[in-house]
């Protein structure tokens, strides 16, 4: 089973032909240390960087046909903020390239005990890993880390500011299944204003061709929202309208009652994703999440679960994009001392 | 620092006077620039004038003659917001270390702010700061006292005898008295003393969790953003209990272009209002904050390059009164920290003029225009008996290179802190020599080391 449709990549013939011998390749190096952001890449890498995570989608379904390139190298998953998803995705990602990986979870051990994000990143560049992962809560906390350590460092969240990985793995799950992302228009729906992944989709899907469209309620919406790339709608009625992509958002729980939308109910109502609203999109749209999904507050369950729902495939492809982004940077991994 | 000689200091100690001759006097009070020289004796301004251009005539074994190379000679700038860590934070500063910052930089008078540890919002602690700082003696110093009491934004402090005590203004540090009821009586009763009110400006309601200058960069960064009505707001509000109060009120710090008309409009109904802006924001936009660069997450947040520019425009018009360092030293600590946890501050005393000078150099502002809100104004606001060159006034002087290029290091300034945002900037001209009431303070007559003995 394929998802894959009409993919116009000369490469495609050659890559379906053998499985691991035809790694595709980078014309050049994958030309940055770290992977913080999707500003700042350029197409060209993205597509590169789309390819190779189409052939690791592949090959993990022929577990057999897996390459261990990161044998040999230490990657630890530093996680400031809980993430099952993300976490074990990148943990996955790194064994099966065959990577040691480490998972810290630091929420409430030494940040705790007054342990500076920095201090942290010292002691554990001390241990010499060669690929760092991090989620933090902080905008910027990637950047910083980056700054201080000798090791690669891919960025899996930073407060409201970018989720690289994500938006290439939902532009992924968009190529796989139309097979192009240009000139799609895609609807990103809900709390825009504290999303990374609304903002690495925003450039990422701009950078791509496709047409942004951002859909909230004024409060939840980021100031000059339309200068980011977007077309922004406060309502959902003219925002889906023949839309080819609807991304839902989670809205946090503490942002509900009061503080930025009155209650559950009046938002699910105006934004929340249930039939009557999917049918404002185009007849073949598609429904996507990163996830985790609050059913009956962004979207309903049977929309959750429908056909036209690739929120599974997200996942899978979660995977095939973290395998792509570790081979990338285990390239350019290299033993430099960093200023501390 | 070049090779001068302490000479000057001991003539003056000797009581013997000093002619400065062959310097480039500009007075921003009076409007002078001109070739010229001066004299100080007993550490006040004997003469000065182009007649002094050349040391005097005849017999000169009384005089001790410095030859100023064509240097510019104005008066001691007045940094009217400076945090020198006293009492409660030596650690981040101390009276001396911000005294000898503010000698290098050619600042002879600092005003400390209240917000220590414990808060400056009594008597006794005026006092405090007025020995420890006669026993440093790098700088004159004069505090402004708490507003409220505790800088709690609750009760009124003791304005009246804080006054007596020597304080000369109150501020509420970086937080704005948010009860609109409270102002108003502060305004009315500090009307009485005839005492200066210094606010910050900022609604903390609309300010909320933001840390920087709410637009295009912050939704780019993914920081929470502080609109410009979170300062126009509470401006807005002053302006009228002033109106309704008749009190003298400075705005401490504002930062927008918008708050620059609340203030002109004000002014041209007579209010007596005056406001402040810190160079900081004159120097950055929000756009050098760049890779969370924290040095630049400063209070009120760096606005837009429109915002700055409109900031020059009013320093150039005389609408912007006082252009302060808002020298806030933090360690490293507190600022290597992901962007929005980091502390907000940046240290300036030592900076100030050099910073001030570049504006000069790209030829947006003349030096009158650009010493006027650090010299003659601020010393007018708050009474002082300095920041002009006239006769009989005490001999606090900075003498200054114009021309000399040089590049900041934030190891070689004197702060205890080194949170600059002009790190490794460039800079053009540079402080040759600080009088304080006629006696040489910079160059240090010793090394300047031994920090930490007081």
């Amino acid at each position: 089973m394929t998802y894959r449709t009409g993919l116009s990549d000369p490469n495609e013939n050659i890559r379906n032909q053998s499985t691991l011998l035809s790694l595709p390749r980078f014309s050049q190096r994958f030309p940055h240390r770290h992977f913080l952001s999707i500003e700042g890449l350029k197409r060209t890498e993205i597509l590169n960087l789309l390819d190779l995570a189409d052939h690791f989608a592949d090959a993990n379904r022929r577990s057999s046909d897996l390459t261990k390139s990161l044998s040999g190298r230490t990657q630890i998953n530093l996680f400031f903020e809980a993430s099952t998803r993300t976490q074990s995705s990148f943990e996955l990602a790194g064994k099966r390239l065959g990577a040691n990986v480490m998972n810290m979870s630091v929420k409430g051990s030494s940040m705790k005990k007054g342990e500076t994000l920095i201090d942290t990143a010292m002691t554990l560049n001390a241990m010499r890993p060669d690929i760092l992962v991090v989620r933090h809560h902080a905008a910027g906390a990637a950047e910083l880390l980056s700054q201080k350590v000798s090791c690669s460092v891919i960025n899996a969240g930073d407060g409201a500011h970018q989720h690289p990985t994500q938006a290439l793995l939902d532009a992924l799950t968009i190529r796989r299944n139309k097979g192009r992302v240009e000139g799609l228009t895609v609807a990103i729906c809900g709390d825009i204003l504290h999303s990374r992944v609304a903002r690495s989709n925003i450039y990422l899907l701009n950078l791509l061709g496709a047409r942004v469209r951002v859909v909230a309620p004024s409060t939840l919406l980021p100031p000059h929202a339309d200068r980011l790339g977007a077309e922004v709608f406060t309502s959902m009625k003219e925002g889906l309208k023949d839309a080819d992509i609807i991304m839902m958002l989670r809205l946090q729980l503490e942002r509900m009652n009061g503080a930025f939308v009155p209650s559950t109910r009046e938002y699910y109502y105006f934004f929340g994703l249930d039939y009557k609203k999917l049918k404002l999109a185009k007849p073949d749209a598609l429904v996507m999440h990163p996830g985790p999904m609050n059913r009956g507050v962004e979207i309903s369950s049977s929309v959750a679960d429908d056909t036209r729902s690739v929120i599974q495939q997200q996942v899978e492809m979660g995977v095939a994009v973290r395998m792509a982004v570790l081979e990338a940077l285990a390239g350019n991994c290299s033993g430099d001392e960093g200023e501390i | 620092m070049s090779g001068f000689s302490p000479i000057v200091m001991t003539a003056a100690e000797a009581g013997k006077p000093v002619a400065l001759v062959n310097a480039r006097l500009v007075d921003p009070k009076s409007g002078l620039d001109e070739a010229g020289g001066l004299i100080i004796e007993k550490g006040l301004i004997a003469d000065f004038g182009p007649h002094l251009f050349r040391p005097p005539e005849g017999d000169n074994e009384n005089l001790a003659i410095v030859d100023c190379g064509g240097d510019m000679l104005c008066p001691g700038l007045v940094d009217m917001m400076v945090f020198a860590g006293e009492p409660g934070y030596r650690h981040r500063e101390s009276l001396k270390s911000a005294g000898m910052a503010a000698a290098a930089g050619g600042v002879t008078t600092l005003i400390c702010m209240p917000n220590t540890k414990p808060v400056i919002d009594d008597v006794a602690l005026v006092d405090f700061i007025k020995r420890r700082a006669h026993d440093t003696g790098f700088a004159h110093v004069h505090t402004m006292a708490a507003l409220t009491k505790g800088l709690k934004g609750e009760e009124l402090s003791e304005i009246g005898l804080l006054c007596d005590a020597g304080a000369v203004a109150f501020t509420n540090a970086y937080s704005s008295v948010m009860n609109a009821q409270l102002m108003r009586r502060i305004l009315a009763y500090a009307k009485d003393f005839d005492a200066l009110v210094v606010h910050y400006t900022e609604d903390r309601d609309l300010a909320g969790n933001g840390v920087m200058h709410e637009g295009e960069v912050s939704s780019r960064l993914g920081l929470p953003g502080i609109p410009v009505e979170a300062e126009t707001i509470i401006l807005e509000r002053d302006m009228q209990l002033v109106e309704m109060t008749g009190a003298r009120y400075h705005a401490a710090l504002l930062s927008a272009a918008r708050s620059l008309d609340i203030i002109a409009s004000a002014k041209a109904r007579g209010l007596p209002v005056s406001c402040g802006v810190s160079i900081n924001h004159l120097a950055h936009n929000e756009n050098d904050i760049g890779p969370y660069r924290t040095f630049f997450k400063v209070k009120p947040p760096l606005r837009t390059e429109e915002d700055r520019r409109a900031l020059i425009a009013g320093v150039k018009s005389g609408l912007i009164d006082v252009v302060v360092s808002a020298h806030d030293p933090k360690d490293a600590d507190v600022k290597r920290h992901p962007f929005a946890e980091a502390a907000d501050g940046a240290i300036g005393v030592e900076t100030l003029l050099p910073a001030l000078l570049r504006h000069y150099h790209n030829q947006e502002l003349s030096l009158p225009e650009l010493l006027r809100p650090v010299t003659c104004n601020p010393a007018a606001l708050l009474g002082l008996e300095t920041g002009e060159i006239a006769k009989g006034k005490p001999a606090d002087l900075t003498r200054v290179d114009l021309d000399v290029p040089w590049s900041v290091n934030p190891e070689e300034l004197h702060s205890k802190s080194k949170n600059t945002p002009f790190d490794n900037q460039q800079m053009q001209g540079r402080v040759v020599a600080t009088y304080l009431a006629g006696r040489q303070v910079f160059p240090f007559v010793e090394p300047a080391e031994g920090e930490g003995a007081r």
